[in-house]
């Protein structure tokens, strides 16, 4: 027989970007075990449009953990307290009957609350239009191995890659900094012989960006990494400061940007 | 925008100024321990090295080396401001349900302590660079009224043009410096935090220029404890020697032996 329990919510509710907001507490009985973090809101929200209230709002879309939507802090951690997983991979076999569970949005001031739960990350989006790409045109697929990469560095790039730019990093830092989300990009592109062209331009555009959106700076305090869905390492940060200094003293010599 | 003025409005260019102003602090930290160590070497060796520094360049050099490490001292505290009312602005609403995942202590309070730290700095340079706190001068009138002892050398007075080189007591000075109780305490915690910012700011600043990664991260944080506690009890060590009267004052500079020496040669 499948273990049940009931909970507490503490959920942060705002109607829109100008309301204040405030928490409103909602008891929730026999959740199953089983159960994922999502489902238990949705059978909370079945539950409020049952008695004619609003449902929560949050973001959600593929529910296995690649497209990044999710995105609440619950119990002030970002995806919840199992690390190296998103909100819906999270199950409610790691909660405990009775437990009082506190669910806010993202806190941070370029990310907008939209709704409830729901923030506005358009600011990572302007970090990716700045210079996440490639400029030259890719033409069609070339063959596999046509342009030799080393395993080391194809590895490195995919690890970078495996960002999913849920913003747990700027919502985990204290400083609200975006620095893990610029610095995967950075180090995706930068690493690789495609990107390496353009590895001063971008690394200048996606940091002034990232700055210019009211993002905070890195205290190197490694909460972001420790909150990240996807493992992201600190390293990559490093990397960012490296190539974003060496960026400048290039640029100073001769303007890239 | 002029490259330079973008790399300072940064925060990543901001974050470097810090490191680097830090790592020259945290160099000026050790030479300033293993110099103020000497004072158990005797009276007249660590009166002989403050005689050293004072006189070894002419003193533009020596203002020249106040001045720049007062402008990494400067530099330090402007990166810091600048980038806390950033990251403050950045977050204005915070969590209600607020704990850090792994953080550090003393990560998280690189603020405080560098705040508690800098007042710390401007007594420790009034009590004992300007000597000027109310109560613990050093001259005529104050703690100490024979301030000025012979300079020695390898056991003999420095003589020049037939009379002895007079120069400053440090050692009767930081011993009666610590013989006040409440003086030494605050210098044994400030250097306590001066041990929890090191051990943050010495493996943080090569994050800050990308001279860290996840194998040299744990080395590094490591060597910041070590750095951190080998800074403490080096200088923590003077007040509680003075406390314990382990070090005890020498009015004559530790010049008594040599001019008995010397007395003694005359009246042969």
């Amino acid at each position: 027989m499948e273990k049940t329990m009931n909970l507490t919510l503490r959920v942060w509710r705002q109607k829109n970007r100008l309301d204040v907001g405030k928490f409103v507490e909602y008891k929730l009985e026999n959740i199953s075990e089983d159960s994922s973090f999502l489902e238990m809101l949705d059978i909370l929200s079945e539950q409020l449009v049952e008695g004619g209230h609003e449902p929560v709002a949050f973001d959600h879309d593929c529910r296995e953990g690649i497209c990044g939507m999710c995105s609440m802090t619950i119990n002030g951690v970002p995806h919840g307290p199992e690390g190296g997983i998103t909100a819906c991979q999270l199950h409610m076999r790691h909660f405990h009957d009775g437990q009082i569970i506190t669910i806010e949005p993202w806190r941070a001031k370029p990310f907008p609350v939209i709704k409830d739960l729901v923030v506005d990350r358009t600011a990572m989006d302007k970090i990716i239009q700045a210079g996440g790409f490639i400029t030259g045109r890719a033409g069609s697929a070339v063959d596999a191995n046509a342009m030799p990469i080393d395993k080391q560095t194809a590895d490195y790039a995919m690890d970078a890659a495996a960002c999913i730019g849920c913003g747990a990093c700027v919502a985990a830092c204290p400083n609200a900094s975006a620095m893990l989300f610029t610095a995967a990009k950075v180090a995706h592109m930068n690493s690789l012989p495609q990107g390496k062209a353009e590895k001063n331009r971008r690394s200048l555009a996606m940091v002034t960006t990232m700055d210019g959106e009211g993002f905070g700076g890195c205290t190197n305090i490694g909460e972001c990494e420790a909150a990240c869905p996807k493992g992201i390492p600190l390293d990559m940060i490093a990397q960012l400061n490296r190539d974003y200094a060496l960026a400048q003293v290039k640029n100073f010599f001769q303007p890239v940007l | 925008m002029c490259s330079l003025c973008s790399f300072f409005k940064s925060t990543i260019g901001r974050k470097i100024l810090m490191a680097l102003s830090g790592l020259v602090l945290v160099l000026f930290v050790l030479g300033h321990m293993l110099g103020n160590l000497q004072i158990f070497l005797g009276a007249e060796v660590i009166n002989a090295y403050a005689h050293k520094l004072h006189h070894v360049l002419p003193s533009s050099g020596l203002w020249a080396i106040r001045l720049f490490l007062l402008g990494t001292v400067a530099v330090h505290i402007w990166t810091a401001i600048s980038l806390t009312l950033d990251n403050r602005k950045a977050r204005p609403q915070g969590y209600e349900h607020d704990k850090p995942i792994q953080a550090s202590y003393g990560a998280r309070t690189m603020r405080m302590s560098g705040v508690i730290l800098l007042f710390f700095i401007l007594f420790h340079i009034a009590h004992y660079t300007a000597r000027v706190v109310p109560s613990m001068e050093y001259g005529e009138e104050g703690v100490l009224s024979e301030t000025m002892v012979p300079l020695v050398k390898h056991g003999e007075v420095v003589m020049k043009e037939g009379e002895p080189i007079m120069t400053f007591n440090v050692n009767d000075m930081m011993v009666q410096g610590f013989d006040v109780w409440w003086v030494s305490v605050f210098y044994i915690i400030a250097t306590g935090l001066l041990c929890l910012h090191l051990s943050h700011g010495f493996s943080s600043m090569f994050q800050s220029v990308g001279l860290r990664n996840t194998l040299w991260r744990k080395r590094l944080d490591q060597a910041a404890l070590v750095y951190g506690w080998v800074v403490f009890l080096g200088f923590a060590v003077i007040p509680v020697a003075c406390l314990t009267n382990i070090l005890e004052v020498d009015p004559t500079g530790g010049a008594a032996e040599p001019v008995a020496a010397i007395t003694e040669t005359l009246h042969k």
